[in-house]
Order: C-alpha cells, then sequence, then structure tokens
C-alpha cells in the first residue's frame, strides 16, 4: 500500500542517476584501459616471443595417439586386437584437378562409385588442408598398384593406421560389442584432449562399458614445421599411455560349443561360473559380424541386418525378454517352503486342472489326466502346473513377489554391458500403477507356473540359478575379470556379500526335485544323463508364445514355426559340489527337455571335463 | 497541373526531413551500429575461411536483428514498461520448460524447436530481467529500501539460477549482471557495493562447491592454461600466440596465420578477436574498442536523458550489460578473465546474440525518441 503514497523526489533522483552515469563511465573507462594495458603486453612487449611461436606455424602441438587395449578371454585367446590397415588419403589442397584425380583414381584401383561419392561428402565437410580418406582399408592389390603409380598423385598417399579387428566374428559380437567413428553426438560428451587425434570410440558390449580403460591416455608432441609443414624438430613430448589389456571371464571354446548348440535355432545361452560370478558364455544366437562397423558398414548391408527377421543386432541374452515357463517353478517352491505354507512332504491331489472358488474357468494342467497326488519334489520333477497353482494361491502375489524379487527378477543382475533390460516381476503395485487395475487371482495362479505378465532375461535366469545353487549367497554376474595395462593389474569388481536366508533343508527338497528332472525315469529332461559321473540339477520350461483357448489343443506340427513355444531349461552342476549355472532359451524351440536341456548339457560337460583334467 | 508538379518537386526535401524526424531513430548510433556490423563482415570473411557462404548467413541474420531494433525503436517505451512483468512471467515459464525438456531429453538443453527457428529463451530474460526490475524499483522512491532491495535481487536470481542450471555459465553472468546494473543504477549505496564484492569473494568456496566439473576445469585452466595445452589450455594459448604475434601494425587483412591454418579452434564465434588482432594489430584493437565505447558513451547519454525512471534504469542497465559483454569476452580472449561462452557483440559469428543486442538498443532508441515533454 505505501507505494501508493510514496512521495518521489524527481530532482534528487534525478541528481543520483547521473552520479551513477558518471561512475559507470569512469568504470567502463578503467576497465577499457585495463584491457588496453593487456593488449599493450601482448602485442607490443610479447610481440617477439609470440611471433616467434607463430613462426609461419612453426610450433604445433600434435596428438600422439594411445594403441587401444587388447580384450582376452578367460584362457588368453585375443577376441580383439589391432591390426595394421592402410589408407588413401587427400589433401585437397594439393590437388590441382580434384574430378581428374577421383577419376584416375577409380580407374587404377577399382573404386566403386558409392566409395568415391562418399568421399565427396566427407570432403565438403573438411576444411581444404585436412586431410582425408578416400578408401579407409586398402588391399595388397590396390596397394601395389598405387605404389608404383605415386608420383602421379599429387596430394595423394598412403597412411598406415592399426584397425580394430575381432578374430571370431559373429560368436560373441553381443558380448565384446565394437568400435565405430565418433558421431557428433558422442564428441560433444568426450573430453576434447583426450579424444584428439582418436576416430573411434566403443559403441557396443565391452568395448562400450569399459572404452575409458581401453583408450588410454592421450599423449602429445610440441613440433617444430617450416612452411610445407615438413618436421624440423621435437621440443617436447609425452608419450601416451596404451589402454588396459582386458581378460573376460569368457572361455570363448565353450561359447563356440554354446553357439554350435544351438544350431539353427535362435536363442540365448548363458553360463555364470558359480564360484565368482565370472560369466563363462554369453551366446546370442544369430551373432553378426562386428569387423565391418569398424570401418563404416555399407548402408544397405546395415539395412539387411536392421531388417533381418531373425534380428541378429539383437542382444538376447542381455535384453530378450522371455516368459520364464515352468523354469519358475523352483524359485516358487523355494518360495513356498520358505514362508512355510507348505511342507516338502505334503502331497496335493492333481486332476489335470485347477478352478479358483465360484469360477468355471478351468487352469489346465499340460498332462491332460493330471499328475495324481503329488509332493513338491515330484511335482519339479514332473513340472506339474497343478501343484504349483494351487501352491501360487496359497502363497499369494505379495509373498511371491517379494520371494522372487530377492533372486534378481525384475531388476537388472549389475554386469558389466551397458543397456541391460530389467525384465518384469508383477506386483499389486506395478498393476495398478501401470494398467490401473486391482489385481486377480486367476492372475497369480499363471504368475505360479511362469507365464502372465512375468519376463525375465537369459541373463536373469542364470544368475538367480546360480544364485539358487550357492545356498542364496546372491551372485552378481561379470565379465571383465583382470585389467593388464603398464601401471600393473587391476581388479575393481564389486562382489556382492548378500545372502537370501534360506533353510538348507528347503533348498535341499527343491534341489532333490530338479535333480530328478534329469536323473529320474520321470524327469523331463533325463535325455541328458548319459554318460556323465557327476549330477545335474535341471529345469525345464515351455513358454508360450502363442495363447491356446479354452478347448484347443496345441498341435505343435500345425502351427506357424514363429508361433511355436520357447523351450528353456536351467541348470547347474555337479550338485554336491556347485560350479557352473547354465540358463537356456531356445525361441520356437518347443519343448525345454528335448531342445534346450542338451545344449546346457554340453556346456557344462566341456566345461567340467576340463576344469577336472587341469 | 504545372504548378501542381513543381509544387511536389519544391515540397520533396523537406518530406524527407519530416519522415527522417518522424521516424523513432537516433542517428549517432544507428550510424556507429552500422560501421560496426560491416567490420563484422569483413573479419568474418577473413576468419571465416573466406567463405561467402558463411557471410550471406551472418548477413540475413543481421538484417533480421536491425529489422527487430527498428521495430522496437518504434514502440511507446510506456508499452515496453506496462508488459514488463508479462514479459518477464513468460521468459522464466520458458527457461523451466526448456530445463524441463532437458531433463527429459538427458543433456544440456538451451533451445525450443519452434518448427523453422530455435528459440533460446535465454536470450529473452537478458532484456526482461532489468525490464522487470526497473519496472519495480521505479514503483518506489530511489535510492531504494532494503525490502525493495530484497525483492529485486530474488527477482535476479531467479532466472540466474535457472540459465546457471542448463548449463549456461556466461548468459547466467551476463543476465545477473543485467539485473544488478538496474540496482547500481538505482543507487545502491556504495557500502552495500563494498559488502557484496568481499561477501562475493568470501563465498567463492562455495560458488567452487556448486559448479560442474567442467566449469571448474575452465577456471584451473584460466589460471594454469600451459597444464593441459592439448585440452582445455589450447584455445587459451594458441590465442595469446595470435594476438601477440599480431604486433603494433597486425599481418594485414587475410593475413592471419594462426587461425587460416586452423590452430585457432572457433575463430569465427568466441574467439574471433583473436583473429581481429593478428590481423589489425594494437591499433585495429584500439580502433574497435573506440567503436565500442562510441556506442556505450551514446547509450549512456541517452540514459541520462531519460524522463522517468523506467527508462533510465533500464537504458543504463543495457548499455552497462553492452559493456560487460565486450570486457567478458575481450578479457577471456586476452587471457585476463575464464574461458565462458559469451560471443564478442556485433562481431561474432552466430545470430542469437546479435538480435538480442539490437533488440535492446531498439528499446533504447524508442526512450530516446518518444520523449513527453522537452
Amino acid at each position: 500500500m505505501s507505494r501508493l503514497y510514496a512521495i518521489k523526489d524527481h530532482s534528487s533522483e534525478r541528481r543520483l542517476f547521473i552520479n551513477r552515469i558518471v561512475a559507470a563511465f569512469i568504470v567502463v573507462s578503467l576497465l577499457t584501459t585495463g584491457l588496453i594495458i593487456r593488449l599493450i603486453y601482448l602485442q607490443v612487449a610479447g610481440h617477439e616471443h609470440y611471433s616467434s611461436l607463430a613462426k609461419d606455424n612453426s610450433i604445433k602441438i600434435v596428438p600422439l595417439v594411445p594403441t587401444r587395449g587388447m580384450i582376452l578371454d578367460k584362457k588368453g585367446k585375443v577376441l580383439a586386437e589391432n591390426m595394421p590397415s592402410y589408407s588413401l588419403e587427400i589433401i585437397p589442397e594439393q590437388v590441382s584437378n580434384m574430378d581428374d584425380t577421383l577419376l584416375r583414381l577409380q580407374k587404377l584401383l577399382d573404386i566403386s562409385d558409392e566409395e568415391v561419392e562418399q568421399y565427396q561428402k566427407l570432403r565438403k565437410r573438411q576444411k581444404r588442408f585436412v586431410s582425408s580418406s578416400l578408401l579407409v582399408s586398402m588391399n595388397d592389390e590396390q596397394l601395389a598398384k598405387f605404389a608404383v603409380a605415386r608420383p602421379y598423385f599429387p596430394g595423394v598417399d598412403i597412411h598406415r593406421q592399426l584397425v580394430r579387428h575381432y578374430p571370431y566374428s559373429d560368436l560373441a559380437a553381443h558380448v565384446i560389442g565394437y568400435v565405430g567413428r565418433i558421431n557428433e553426438t558422442e564428441m560433444k560428451d568426450l573430453p576434447i584432449a583426450e579424444y584428439r587425434g582418436s576416430s573411434h570410440i566403443g559403441k557396443l558390449g565391452i568395448e562400450s562399458s569399459y572404452e575409458s580403460q581401453l583408450h588410454g591416455k592421450t599423449g602429445y608432441a610440441e613440433i617444430e614445421t617450416n612452411v610445407q609443414a615438413r618436421l624440423l624438430n621435437t621440443l617436447k613430448e609425452v608419450n601416451p599411455e596404451s589402454g588396459a589389456n582386458l581378460y573376460l571371464t569368457l572361455d570363448i571354446d565353450l561359447q563356440k560349443t554354446a553357439y554350435e548348440a544351438l544350431g539353427s535355432f535362435n536363442g540365448a545361452v548363458v553360463a555364470i561360473d558359480i564360484k565368482t560370478g565370472g560369466v563363462l558364455v554369453f551366446v546370442s544366437r544369430p551373432g553378426f559380424d562386428p569387423n565391418p562397423f569398424v570401418v563404416g558398414i555399407a548402408n544397405d548391408a546395415y539395412q539387411a541386418l536392421q531388417s533381418s527377421e531373425n534380428q541378429p543386432l539383437y542382444n538376447r541374452a542381455l535384453r530378450g525378454l522371455y516368459p520364464p515357463g515352468s523354469t519358475m517353478k523352483p524359485f516358487i517352491a523355494l518360495g513356498g517352503l520358505e514362508f512355510d505354507v507348505i511342507s516338502a512332504e505334503q502331497k496335493l491331489f492333481c486332476p489335470g486342472y485347477y478352478q479358483l472358488p465360484g469360477v468355471s474357468h478351468r487352469y489346465r494342467d499340460w498332462k491332460k489326466n493330471g499328475h495324481g497326488a503329488v509332493n513338491l519334489t515330484r511335482a519339479i520333477t514332473e513340472s506339474c502346473d497343478v501343484y504349483f497353482y494351487r501352491l501360487a494361491s496359497a502363497l499369494g502375489i505379495d509373498n511371491m513377489y517379494s520371494f522372487l524379487h530377492k533372486f534378481g527378477f525384475g531388476e537388472k543382475t549389475g554386469i558389466d554391458l551397458v543397456g541391460e533390460k530389467s525384465g518384469l516381476l508383477p506386483s499389486r503395485e506395478w498393476k495398478r500403477e501401470r494398467k490401473n487395475q486391482a489385481w486377480y487371482p486367476g492372475e497369480t495362479l499363471i504368475t505360479g507356473i511362469g507365464q502372465g505378465y512375468l519376463q525375465v532375461t537369459p541373463l536373469q535366469l542364470a544368475k538367480a540359478t546360480a544364485t539358487l545353487a550357492s545356498n542364496g549367497k546372491v551372485i552378481t554376474p561379470f565379465l571383465v575379470d583382470k585389467m593388464v595395462s603398464a601401471q600393473g593389474t587391476s581388479l575393481d569388481i564389486e562382489h556382492s556379500d548378500y545372502t537370501i536366508p534360506l533353510k538348507q533343508e528347503n533348498v535341499n527338497s527343491v534341489v532333490q526335485g530338479m535333480v530328478n528332472v534329469v536323473h529320474s525315469d520321470h524327469g523331463t529332461a533325463k535325455g541328458i544323463n548319459k554318460n556323465i559321473n557327476y549330477q545335474i540339477a535341471g529345469k525345464t520350461g515351455t513358454a508360450q508364445v502363442l495363447g491356446i483357448k479354452q478347448n484347443a489343443k496345441y498341435d505343435e506340427n500345425s502351427i506357424d514355426f514363429k508361433y511355436r513355444d520357447h523351450a528353456l531349461f536351467v541348470s547347474f552342476a555337479p550338485v554336491d559340489d556347485p560350479q557352473i549355472a547354465v540358463a537356456v532359451v531356445v525361441e520356437n524351440g518347443g519343448h525345454g527337455g528335448s531342445v534346450a536341456a542338451p545344449i546346457a548339457g554340453e556346456v557344462i560337460k566341456q566345461f567340467l571335463q576340463e576344469k577336472y583334467e587341469n | 497541373m504545372k504548378t501542381e508538379t513543381r509544387h511536389e518537386q519544391f515540397e520533396a526535401p523537406s518530406v524527407l526531413g519530416n519522415f527522417l524526424r518522424r521516424l523513432h531513430i537516433d542517428i549517432p548510433l544507428f550510424i556507429v551500429l552500422l560501421l560496426t556490423s560491416i567490420l563484422s563482415f569483413v573479419i568474418l570473411y577473413s576468419a571465416g575461411g573466406q567463405s561467402m557462404d558463411v557471410l550471406m548467413r551472418q548477413l540475413s541474420r543481421v538484417g533480421l536483428a536491425f529489422s527487430l531494433m527498428i521495430v522496437l525503436a518504434h514502440i511507446d517505451p510506456y508499452q515496453f514498461k506496462r508488459y514488463s512483468s508479462v514479459l518477464f512471467g513468460l521468459g522464466i515459464i520458458l527457461l523451466i520448460a526448456v530445463l524441463i525438456m532437458g531433463q527429459i531429453g538427458k543433456g544440456a538443453q538451451r533451445w525450443l524447436e519452434l518448427g523453422f527457428f530455435r528459440f533460446q529463451p535465454s536470450e529473452m530474460i537478458k532484456i526482461t530481467t532489468p525490464m522487470m526490475v526497473a519496472w519495480y524499483l521505479a514503483e518506489y522512491p530511489l535510492p531504494p529500501r532494503a525490502k525493495q532491495l530484497l525483492i529485486a535481487v530474488i527477482l535476479i536470481i531467479i532466472p540466474t539460477l535457472l540459465i546457471a542450471k542448463q548449463p549456461d555459465l556466461g548468459t547466467a553472468l551476463l543476465v545477473a549482471s543485467s539485473g544488478a546494473g538496474v540496482l547500481f543504477f538505482a543507487g545502491l549505496s556504495w557500502w552495500i557495493i563494498a559488502a557484496i564484492v568481499t561477501g562475493l569473494a568470501a563465498l567463492t568456496p562455495i560458488i567452487w562447491h556448486f559448479m560442474h566439473d567442467y566449469q571448474r576445469d575452465r577456471v584451473l585452466t584460466f589460471l594454469n592454461p600451459e597444464a593441459d595445452p592439448l585440452g582445455r589450455g589450447y584455445h587459451i594459448i594458441q590465442s595469446k600466440i595470435a594476438i601477440g604475434s599480431g604486433g603494433v601494425y597486425g599481418k594485414g587483412w587475410l593475413g592471419s596465420t594462426q587461425s587460416e591454418l586452423d590452430f585457432l579452434p572457433e575463430s569465427s564465434t568466441d574467439f574471433i578477436f583473436a583473429v581481429f588482432a593478428e590481423e589489425f594489430g594494437l591499433v585495429g584493437c584500439l580502433g574497435l574498442l573506440a567503436l565500442y565505447l562510441l556506442i556505450i558513451v551514446r547509450c549512456l547519454y541517452i540514459a541520462s536523458q531519460a524522463q522517468d525512471s523506467y527508462s533510465r534504469l533500464l537504458a543504463s542497465s543495457l548499455s552497462f550489460t553492452f559493456f560487460v559483454y565486450v570486457f567478458v569476452n575481450i578479457g577471456m580472449v586476452i587471457g585476463v578473465l575464464p574461458v565462458v561462452g559469451v560471443p564478442l557483440p556485433l562481431i561474432s559469428y552466430g545470430g542469437t546474440s546479435i538480435v538480442t543486442l539490437l533488440a535492446g538498443f531498439g528499446i533504447l532508441m524508442s526512450i530516446h525518441t518518444h520523449k513527453k515533454f522537452r
């Protein structure tokens, strides 16, 4: 209110203001004088010093690019290395007739129109005195031909450089990843000094997760050159530090076995060393050849990969979301025991279907006439659905959620790869939030047999199985075992030291059920118990791709391949001293027992054989 | 018929004179601005690698900026006063919108995409902040009392923090100084000014704590550029070499070797003064500084002639901010201030800064040419 009655003294305000204008003018004058003094200091007093520094641009600071660290497997086999390669570079300023030069080069070296076009685009973005490459990697024939014709091509030259090479091609592309040219968005986030002179950066997999360790430290040299940019003298040199060599926990031979065992199927295999948490096998099939990505993959080749129905670029092991099906049953069973809603010996009757009270819908068992009265061990062994409907109903979704969550379902495993998916472990809250609906009892039942909203990645399945095998000690999977650099060996893995509190006898009952899956006559994966002198604990699973109507019958032969069920298998071995946990997902593979289990069997066999030989 | 024609011919010069007089343009300021812009094209041609393309693009921006200035000069300053708070509020809302969008896009974001062009709310706020503070303070007797000071400071801090969060330290600094300028011209006591300067010195460690890593790096690099010659010290070292090697008379137009050979990064934007100093030497630098001083002196004169508090405060603050612009950029290029992203006013390549600057001059012209009583 006071402002309405405030009296302004206009003449005193004006006087004050003029004073301030004068003060401002004095400040401006003083600061400008400061700038002028500094300019005199630089341009008059420092002129000679700076002139000599700028003398025909004689002092140049050039980056010395570090060599990228290698990636090796557990046994030291090279998975990513640097190979010398020769590129054909042109400095436009030194070429008198560009069109003619390009035409002659094209004829001499058999260069495609597309490559020339790409070069033209690259050239327009750069200054005339900057060298840019027409051919990224020259073959021997091109090298020889150009070496002879070189005098006729002023401004064109061969540059030697190291190019990343992946000898195992598509076998482990999803784990190792690849490097590619640094793009504009990446440029903005990079430390400028470290990447001055570097052209490539890790784009995927380990190459990307461990970019800073693999890249190394850029050095620099202060060099003196003459007008023609010929090197006269090196004044100062700070050497680059090569990137660290990364040793993975991955066993590339085992990886190959798993990859080949998948045959023509699409799918994923993940094996974890239970003692350490190190990932032994990380297969996503089909793979892709990462090598073209290094030099810049041709557009149509990339489009072909992108649009392929098999989705080779898709990392199924890390990002593939599958309903776990019956592979979830051992965990549900253990939950039932731990929450004390059932005892291991208690038998439940299975007539082949289950009905919720007052609802006519029949939740069917995979075995039409039922399993009869089964206890927990047998329910796991024969994968009795009705038993688990009843168990799930008794447990309730809240208990199921909290128990499964401890095993890492519904959250990222924390593996050292970027882009991991967290899957989906449904809960009452989740459904309320996402779908704005109440949780229905029927959804509890199907969650109990690993269907419904539940979605897991193969990596999560392997982690949970390894955790079960080590009696609840939570396993965090990782890929990089050690980093070896000039500074020595370093290891900075944080092992989780959380153990889920579980009763040993409960674990034993569940594991016995899983042993019987492989080693008893009723077992759903009894096919893999031949010729082994150790015990495997496993569980098969079949995940529906297509919903089957109430009275319809699922007939594998009559439906389209891409709608066939996914086959799953989780396992660990040996049972008395668990060493390896394996999870297998075979897309459209049909039955877990006949398709997925043998793959795990082969991986386990090879791993244990090698282990005992040493 | 005949007489009528003769009559028109006779009257023509007077019609033109009338027209010019009715045009709300301050001729001295207009001429100096035009001269500076022409000089800008001369330097840009050299710094931009003698590309006509660069010149044409800049020409269209400068044309747009001059048009905006002329349009604003014709608006009665009463309208600016009337809509000060609305424009300020709008600016703040847009700043928040940009921040939220940046959060979604997970990266620094400074502009809103408006289809055909990008709009930076932080540019608009450079003018609306002094407008708002001037509007608020002008309602009360000057010098302002404690309560009004407090509210004015809050009005300045809000946009400053929002911009610093983008993060755009340079612009935040300019916005803060444009608001502080109003306070200074409103007659803020010298004791308080001394206290603030002392307080800021004491607050330095705390400000340091809240800085982004890259902002800290800039300060460290400024203190010791030689420590990181390849990375962050590179700009400063190269720019000092360019300026120093220019000497008293310079290497002549198109004669700069440092920028030609790409030693000097950002040679046509933030570091264009280095190119200018290399080519035209100390003599050229003094000439450019003289042009800037002419602009500032004319603007301060306009402020001193203004007839109400709002106009005075706004005009003087806009003039002073222009000087801060010049001082921060040149100071950074010659290595007496840390590197903050502030272009050289009226000279650097780029559209946003010149449009805002000339909009400010448009407001100054409006204030000068719309006097109610003489």
